[in-house]
């Protein structure tokens, strides 16, 4: 009856709410008797807090509190937690320092708290922040992953005197090194993966509400996972119970990780909306969000790949210095080890590989998952260094690629993963052609006659996205579970309400979502709506990041909705006076087999809420099902991208001529959604390879602190993007879904390095490669 | 933002009035760079003295071979003007060339010259056409007019009522935009008056500033070639994370013989 949803181009359910404004945003929401919070943050990047006065803030106009750390302290309220334990390679606990939500004693990055003003207007809070007194002792700053080891660097922490979180490493070193002594060839790269500023057009926005009626908290935040949130808050910060806390994500405009973590500022306005009795709220400007977001990326690596007389690859050596920032953020420590080294095999069948980390703490805002997470520094590493060995070696960098794909699913990696399936020649070989990479030579020599610079740069990328099954998390040392859980309620008259504990913030959840059901339950999908993002509405959830949300949060859908059809076949069969074994489910009607004796699916509903016939001694009434799914193995969606580039040799302007992506995202629910996920993704990867570059200066400073220094990608910076798909379903879930959300942001960037190295012809280039930094090495060689 | 008054005079003499009584009082043109500021909380102005209804700062029109902008011409009007874009094309170029959509229909021309930002594109069609600056009071040539870092031969209260600039032979202005801003990183303005050749610069110094080895040059011919080979010195030009002095010396050369490219189109 009605048309498979599944694979449809259906325009997205939530944007007529977004394009006319009727989206509610935390800041949109309005509170009879709000005040407003201001912080005041630390303008040195690494200080003694000697004395904090705030009697002349406490006076201003309009004040109704001010608060310090030691208001903090003495209420009890804990520190932010981290969530993910990374064991070093002596069996020790990484270092845990205090990351209280209010400076104890001393500061640590510009833009740490230190006070917070709560008023009755937001411009009065602003004004007596700025009358609150500190006096610091200012003390050297480490900004750079590099020098933050450094004998006479500046440490942070009591407990990390050497700056140093963990060292860890994944690998069997010894046959590495073995492999290495005998190579043919080895190729070497050392670089910098650049720190980013994440930048959703929202900011971050949080307002805390006390009910003295029932004792009851509620928390309107920017957050992607607003149960993770509550779970932290509650148990690691506030000691609530759970029962008295209800967080709600309403409407969020973009994440791209940063909204994951448990910020200081979520629980500020909580504890304070108690202490006052009145909603606290409390908006980012833009200059905050610079400031105290946290940033991704940032890591120091020297890489080698051992390859032998053929191009075989023999192993991989990589040696990386990863920034943390001045404390822990949420889940920080897992993403330079356990989303980065375990994706250094890429697509390829290297047999031995070994990767250490060290992490660091520097004076500088905490570092966390963003985008990607781990999985683009993996690419980058892998991706270079195989790009380059082909120059090296002077083999045709596709097939050097060829020689070393997997070939045979599953394949257990040197690196712990398991990838379930794959066909990684089939996704190059379309963007070969796609890219017309044949002709490439010509349009070289025509931009040669321009007086242009042209080159041509592959990314063949692997992700493990749907994170994941909790177990393997566990071990490797994730304090949370992993799994993801969906609520299907029928009403009455059949339509649908679905709750997810996944959360869109873009991500279309909206319509995907309800395409799965509608489709699976043969019903129009305006029968369907998904709610998310509300703890008091949701059963459980643990959120959106790591491109889960289909694979994990889907598929507890499905779960559910199995459930829903196998009730329904009860209570069809009692109707129909059949026997269970011979109810059909197809389409929206429950079939006695071979005969045309049928209930409509909306007939069943009724039956199950008005329940006058009903096999009473059997089933309870009503149609609702809940589902926890925890998946056996993370996905891997995997690409090949092709980038060309031309460059002005006077200016060093680098402008992007053509971008292919084929990308095996396994079954696509929404053909249109995904590629808006592709484009977005491969704008913020553009974005870091040749405009964005989060910069402090010696002291701490943040350089690039807004946007006229801070360069985002603008729709001029991108070319018309070229992109297909090719399909290896998923083996291990239902819907056969891999996830789309990261895939650009982790290809992109070593398509647009390769391309640019290719037409300047060096080996290297830092990201991003601006104008100036191109210009420099076209300066170099001419020397 | 603090706190202040806001005014909205309907006539430059009202706007006067008002700025002679509220010392620490500002005029509001576009807002475009003061509100900015002010929302930062960089500036913190008693009094704003609106001039959106100052109708007499508003005309803008050709006579003869001069083009006359009114302090308070948005640069979107400048920019779509056929009056403009026929007797100086280079122009109506480069006041569709700043800032985005948004920007062009609220920046003016007088709120541009009177903020006198180092990395400003208006500066260098001034200093490069040689305009003359009206104000309430007197004429300022552009010589005379960029001083330093947002500092102008403006006085305390003294209003910019409008800029006239001589139609030149052929002109060009070339743009290499900051990333980020998109704001001049480097900006070469270049106007042959038929012998008399003027190169003005912006987003390299402190202020915009002439190039007289070049004019020179291209006044003996002008031709790409006559500037090609002039090596800018670095001494003294801006340095900030997007471009060192030797990178801007080096893109006012590029920048400039491409502006004598275009102009000779
Ligand atoms: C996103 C963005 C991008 C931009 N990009 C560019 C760019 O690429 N190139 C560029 O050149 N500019 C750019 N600008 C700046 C823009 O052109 C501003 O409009 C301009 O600098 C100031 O003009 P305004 O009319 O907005 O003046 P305002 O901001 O209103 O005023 C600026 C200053 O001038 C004073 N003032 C205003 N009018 C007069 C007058 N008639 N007499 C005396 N004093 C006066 C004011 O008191 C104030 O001190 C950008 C601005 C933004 C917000």
């Amino acid at each position: 009856m009605n048309a498979p949803l599944i694979g449809a181009r259906i325009q997205r359910k939530e944007d007529y709410r977004f394009l006319t404004g009727a989206g509610q945003y935390t800041d949109d929401i309005s509170l009879p008797n709000q005040a407003h919070a201001a912080f005041v943050r630390s303008p040195h990047a690494h200080a003694v807090i000697k004395k904090i006065n705030v009697e002349k803030a406490k006076k201003a106009p309009g004040v109704l509190a001010v608060y310090t750390g030691a208001d903090l302290a003495a209420a009890k309220v804990g520190g932010l937690p981290c969530g993910w334990l990374i064991t070093d390679v002596n069996g020790q606990p990484m270092k845990e320092p205090p990351h209280p939500c209010l400076a104890q004693g001393k500061v640590r990055y510009v833009g740490d708290h230190v006070a917070v003003v709560v008023a009755a207007t937001a411009e009065q809070a602003r004004d007596a922040a700025e009358q609150v007194e500190v006096d610091y002792e200012v003390l050297l700053a480490v900004v750079d992953a590099a020098k933050a080891r450094a004998k006479g660097a500046s440490a942070l922490h009591d407990i990390a005197p050497d700056n140093t979180c963990y060292v860890w490493a994944l690998g069997d070193k010894a046959k590495v090194d073995e492999a290495f002594a005998k190579a043919a060839h080895v190729t070497r790269l050392d670089f910098v993966n650049n720190r980013l500023v994440p930048n959703a057009i929202e900011p971050r926005a949080a307002i805390g509400v006390y009910s003295r009626a029932d004792e009851g908290y509620t928390l309107y935040v920017a957050n992607q996972n607003p149960h993770v949130e509550r779970l932290l808050m509650t148990a690691f910060v506030l000691g609530l119970p759970e029962h008295k806390v209800r967080v709600v994500a309403p409407d969020v405009g973009g994440g791209f990780g940063s909204k994951i973590y448990l910020y200081a500022e979520d629980v500020v306005v909580t504890w304070a909306a108690r202490q006052l009795n009145r909603p606290v709220r409390w908006t980012a400007e833009r200059s905050e969000s610079f400031l105290s977001d946290a940033h991704g990326r940032d890591h120091v690596t020297t890489a080698e790949l051992a390859l032998d007389n053929n191009g075989k690859f023999l192993a991989m050596r990589v040696k990386t210095t990863a920034n943390l920032g001045a404390y822990l953020s949420t889940f920080a420590s897992c993403i330079p080890t356990i989303l980065y080294a375990t994706l250094l095999a890429g697509q390829y069948t290297t047999p031995a590989i070994y990767c250490e980390v060290t992490a660091v703490f520097t004076n500088t805002a905490p570092v966390d998952a963003y985008r990607g997470a781990g999985r683009p520094e993996a690419t980058y590493v892998v991706e270079r260094l195989v790009e380059t060995a082909a120059r090296e070696l002077k083999i045709d960098p596709a097939d050097l690629r060829r020689r070393n794909f997997i070939r045979n699913f599953p394949y257990q990696t040197p690196v712990a993963l398991q990838y379930d399936t794959g066909n990684y020649e089939a996704t190059l070989d379309a963007a070969l052609q796609l890219g017309d990479v044949e002709n490439f030579s010509s349009r070289k020599e025509e931009s040669r006659k321009r007086g242009k610079l042209r080159g041509i740069g592959y990314a063949a990328y692997i992700e493990a996205c749907g994170i994941a099954p909790s177990a393997v998390a566990g071990s490797l040392g994730a304090r949370a579970g992993l799994f993801e859980a969906g609520e299907i309620r029928v009403h009455p008259t059949g339509s649908v309400t679905v709750f997810t504990g996944s959360h869109s913030h873009g991500q279309g959840h909206e319509t995907s979502f309800a395409q799965v059901v509608a489709d699976r339950l043969g019903i129009p999908i305006e029968n369907v709506d998904i709610v998310h993002g509300d703890t008091s509405k949701v059963l459980f959830g643990m959120g959106t990041y790591g491109s889960r949300s289909i694979a994990v949060g889907g598929t507890a859908i499905v779960k559910a909705l199995d459930k829903i059809i196998a009730k329904g076949k009860k209570i069809a069969a009692h109707l129909l006076e059949a026997s269970e074994s011979d109810i059909e489910y197809d389409r929206g009607e429950f079939k006695v087999a071979g005969t045309d004796r049928k209930k409509m699916f909306g007939e069943i509903a009724f039956a199950a809420y008005v329940p006058h016939n009903y096999p009473h001694d059997k089933l309870e009434p009503g149609l609702n099902e809940n589902a926890f799914y925890d998946p056996s193995n993370f996905t891997f969606p995997a690409g090949s991208y092709v980038c060309e580039v031309e460059v002005d040799r006077d200016t060093g302007q680098v402008t992007i001529e053509r971008f292919t992506a084929v990308d095996d995202f396994g079954k696509i629910i929404n053909p249109m959604i995904v590629e808006g996920q592709v484009h977005g993704g491969l704008a913020q990867g553009i974005g870091q390879a040749l405009t964005e570059g989060c910069h402090y200066d010696e002291s701490g400073q943040l350089v690039t602190g807004s946007l006229m220094d801070y360069c985002l990608p603008r729709a001029g910076d991108v070319p018309s993007f070229k992109i297909d798909t090719r399909e290896t379903p998923c083996t291990h879930n239902p819907l056969g879904v891999k996830g789309c959300g990261e895939a650009g942001a982790i290809g992109a960037p070593a398509a647009v390095m390769n391309a640019i190295t290719d037409a300047l012809g060096v080996k290297d280039l830092p990201m991003p490669a601006t104008p100036q930094t191109v210009w420099r090495s076209l300066q170099q060689k001419a020397a | 933002m603090y706190a202040f008054e806001y005014h909205r005079p309907s006539s430059s003499k009202e706007a006067l009035d008002l700025a002679a009584k509220k010392s620490e009082g500002k005029f509001l043109a576009g807002g475009q760079s003061l509100v900015q500021a002010m929302k930062l909380r960089l500036s913190s102005p008693s009094d704003l003295i609106d001039l959106g209804s100052v109708s007499e700062l508003k005309n803008l029109k050709v006579e003869g071979n001069t083009v006359l902008v009114g302090a308070m011409v948005r640069h979107a009007e400048v920019a779509a003007s056929p009056a403009v874009q026929k007797a100086i094309p280079a122009l109506a170029a480069l006041a569709g060339m700043i800032g985005d959509r948004q920007v062009r229909h609220m920046g003016t021309i007088g709120g541009s010259l009177a903020n006198s930002d180092p990395a400003a594109d208006y500066p260098a069609a001034v200093l490069g056409l040689g305009a003359t600056i009206s104000t309430h009071k007197r004429k300022i040539e552009a010589d005379k007019f960029f001083k330093g870092l947002y500092e102008t031969a403006l006085e305390p209260g003294e209003l910019i009522t409008q800029v006239s600039f001589p139609a030149p032979k052929r002109a060009a202005y070339m743009k290499f935009k900051n990333p980020a801003s998109r704001f001049a990183l480097v900006g070469v303005f270049v106007a042959d008056f038929g012998g008399n050749v003027r190169v003005a610069v912006t987003g390299a110094g402190a202020c915009a500033f002439r190039q007289p080895d070049m004019e020179k040059a291209l006044a003996a011919k002008f031709a790409p070639e006559s500037v090609a080979n002039i090596k800018v010195k670095s001494d003294g030009l801006n340095n900030d994370l997007h471009a060192s002095p030797e990178y801007r010396a080096h893109l006012i050369t590029v920048m400039a013989k491409r502006a004598v490219e275009a102009a000779l189109k």
